[in-house]
């Protein structure tokens, strides 16, 4: 995993960006940027700015071409699953780590996006009949709710289009009634529970506890033969990697600009002539839909979707990851949830019985020595390699 | 239409009871540059808050350019062009000087197109580094500036908003001697192409670069004026100046 935590501060390096190299340290207010570069914008070297592309690609190519022939299949489609959580923690740094907003409650949008597919898939395996846990549920005619799902295109759409719809309408509800910090974090944590009950108690219409399982095809394709589970795992890599993109762009773009003010100001950004609800709205609802493509891709790779993946506690330990990574950068949140994914599957074969409370004290430990988990290490580092250099 | 930018009348905010302003008139014409001085807890504050948005009147209205400021909220106010500053300035201490500036500068573009990375530097930001003297600190930190240099940042920012008018809240509280001097400065040449309403406890700051003054006292307009005629009232001399001639004679005591 050296790879991506290379790439974290070099791809984060252009000049303004927060979770950047040394500046970023309160502690080294001499910085690099002070001296500013001849140029207005304080713009790094050429190598410097081509350390960024030139990681991503280096990552892209471990994780596209060495993954799959190194990996057996069950250790790749672990990565996958890895990966799809890295997917909603990328959300997870763009609402939290760049906009301020805590939220709790990602599973809800990982579970509607993994509702979606799996009810799609359910349809599709059935093939015109009932889906199976619906006959042993009594259920004699499939729900309304249910109907359109049979259609692919309409449910991939859902996929994205429910966790949207649904952070836009909780954004533009809580974020103008000025509803922010630990009440937003209660708010969605809450969500997420209610959504567990919700899904619990709907046996017939959701599968309750059990949720949705027992998928065969995907798309033409059989979920048990390993080609499918590499070709997913190809899938949710090269997912992440446009989003990480569109992530990154967004962040150095003038609306990253106007949300890293927003977390900072957000009543001085108001005399800024913006709208700080607006602003946050999008940004979670960005965020939501990340989570929704995660949990659609989650579906076909683990085979399952069900309330016990998408509650209070795999949302949380969702957030804890992001800490770990580093919640500043895009590429420590990512990290964070790839590394946590194989810490958690370490533990748990290995020491079951320790894995909460390691998780809880790794938590505890990055959040009073390093609030800026890996990243923010990985950039000191850096920075004292690079100010050694400097004065050598 | 009359040339009044700002029309102020029968203003009233109460707070758990408290009178903050009661039944303020004041009137500010296109162009001008005002001070408001008065004691603390005269209203200053209170009135710069009120016409952004910040604080809700009880009774009263603030007209600006024909148009009534009250029951709008903060950002919609600035897109009519109303900008202000703070007591205690606040800029982004994570983006740099330019990017503080930029933001400023670009809330009237739509929101997509915020979206697209910034190409360059904009006329009004590049206008507004050299106005303020900040071009050598662009590329900086906010959070490296000195507290003067901030000020300057915020008084910068308010001018890439290019509002038409300008409210600022004690400007050279907490500053050096030197950097009063160029805030005052700063001020004047602001002060040629804006309408300019600053809030001032320094009676230095206002003897040299006032004009028109208003005071502001428990609530309510004593008295408007130039400079000598505000100092000439006895009243003024009475419940301000007075005050602060027994603080200095208690402090030589």
């Amino acid at each position: 995993m050296t790879a991506f935590q290379d790439s974290q501060p070099a791809i984060e390096a252009p000049p303004p960006d927060p979770a950047a190299p040394a500046p970023a340290e309160p502690s080294v207010t001499g910085g690099p940027s002070v001296t500013g570069g001849p140029s207005v914008t304080g713009g790094p070297g050429r190598r410097a700015r081509l350390a960024g592309p030139a990681a991503f690609a280096a990552v892209a190519v471990v994780m596209l071409v060495v993954m799959p022939l190194a990996l057996e299949p069950f250790r790749l489609g672990l990565l996958a699953k890895y990966l799809c959580y890295a997917i909603v923690a990328l959300g997870i740094g763009l609402a939290w780590g760049k906009g301020g907003m805590l939220t709790l409650g990602q599973g809800v949008f990982f579970g509607l996006g993994g509702y979606a597919m799996g009810m799609y898939l359910k349809l599709h395996d059935a093939g015109g009949d009932l889906p199976d846990f619906m006959v042993w549920s009594g259920v004699e005619k499939l729900p309304a709710l249910w109907g359109p799902f049979g259609n692919p295109a309409f449910a991939l759409a859902m996929v994205v289009v429910l966790p949207v719809v649904m952070a836009l309408l909780l954004g533009a509800l809580v974020f103008r009634q000025r509803v922010r910090g630990a009440y937003f974090a209660i708010l969605t944590q809450a969500l997420a529970a209610a959504l567990v009950i919700l899904l619990v108690g709907q046996q017939g219409l959701t599968g309750g506890t059990n949720g949705l399982t027992n998928f065969f095809d995907f798309f033409g394709q059989d979920l048990a033969a390993d080609s499918t589970q590499r070709g997913l795992y190809l899938v949710v890599a090269l997912v992440l990697g446009v989003l990480y993109l569109a992530a990154w762009q967004l962040v150095r773009s003038r609306f990253g600009r106007l949300l890293v003010a927003v977390r900072d100001g957000e009543d001085r950004v108001r005399f800024l002539g913006y709208d700080p609800a607006t602003v946050k709205t999008l940004t979670f609802a960005i965020s939501a839909g990340m989570a929704g493509i995660a949990g659609a891709l989650f579906v076909p790779v683990v085979g399952i979707i069900s309330p016990a993946l998408l509650g209070v506690v795999p949302s949380l330990e969702l957030v804890v990851a992001v800490a770990v990574g580093g919640r500043y950068a895009l590429a420590g949140a990512v990290l964070g949830a790839v590394v946590m994914g194989y810490a958690k599957t370490y533990f748990s074969e290995e020491l079951p019985e320790a894995w909460l409370y390691l998780q809880g004290a790794l938590f505890i430990l990055v959040m009073t020595l390093a609030p800026k988990g890996l990243a923010g290490v990985a950039a000191a580092l850096r920075h004292v390699r690079t100010s050694r250099r400097a004065a050598a | 239409m009359s040339d009044n930018l700002l029309e102020i009348r029968g203003l009233q905010v109460a707070f758990d009871g408290f009178r903050a302003l009661d039944g303020v008139d004041l009137t500010v014409g296109a162009g001008e540059l005002r001070f408001l001085i008065g004691p603390n807890g005269a209203g200053k504050t209170t009135l710069i808050d009120v016409i952004t948005g910040l604080t809700r009147p009880t009774a009263g209205s603030v007209r600006f350019g024909g148009q009534e400021l009250v029951g709008r909220r903060e950002h919609q106010i600035v897109r009519l062009g109303v900008g202000r500053t703070f007591q205690t300035s606040v800029v982004f201490e994570e983006l740099t000087v330019l990017e503080n500036l930029d933001l400023a500068a670009s809330f009237r573009r739509p929101l997509w197109s915020l979206l697209r990375s910034r190409r360059g530097v904009p006329e009004t930001v590049d206008k507004a580094l050299e106005t303020t003297g900040l071009t050598a600190l662009a590329g900086s930190r906010a959070g490296v500036l000195s507290h003067g240099q901030r000020q300057w940042l915020e008084i910068g920012m308010l001018i890439a908003q290019e509002p038409r008018l300008l409210l600022l809240d004690e400007p050279v509280a907490g500053m050096a001697q030197d950097e009063r001097a160029r805030t005052g400065e700063l001020l004047t040449q602001v002060a040629r192409d804006h309408t300019v309403i600053v809030v001032e406890h320094d009676m230095e700051f206002l003897r040299r670069y006032a004009s028109q003054v208003t005071v502001l006292h428990e609530g309510r307009v004593l008295t408007e004026g130039s400079v000598e005629q505000v100092r000439a009232d006895p009243r003024v001399q009475e419940i301000y100046l007075g005050r602060a001639r027994e603080g200095a004679e208690d402090a030589v005591r």
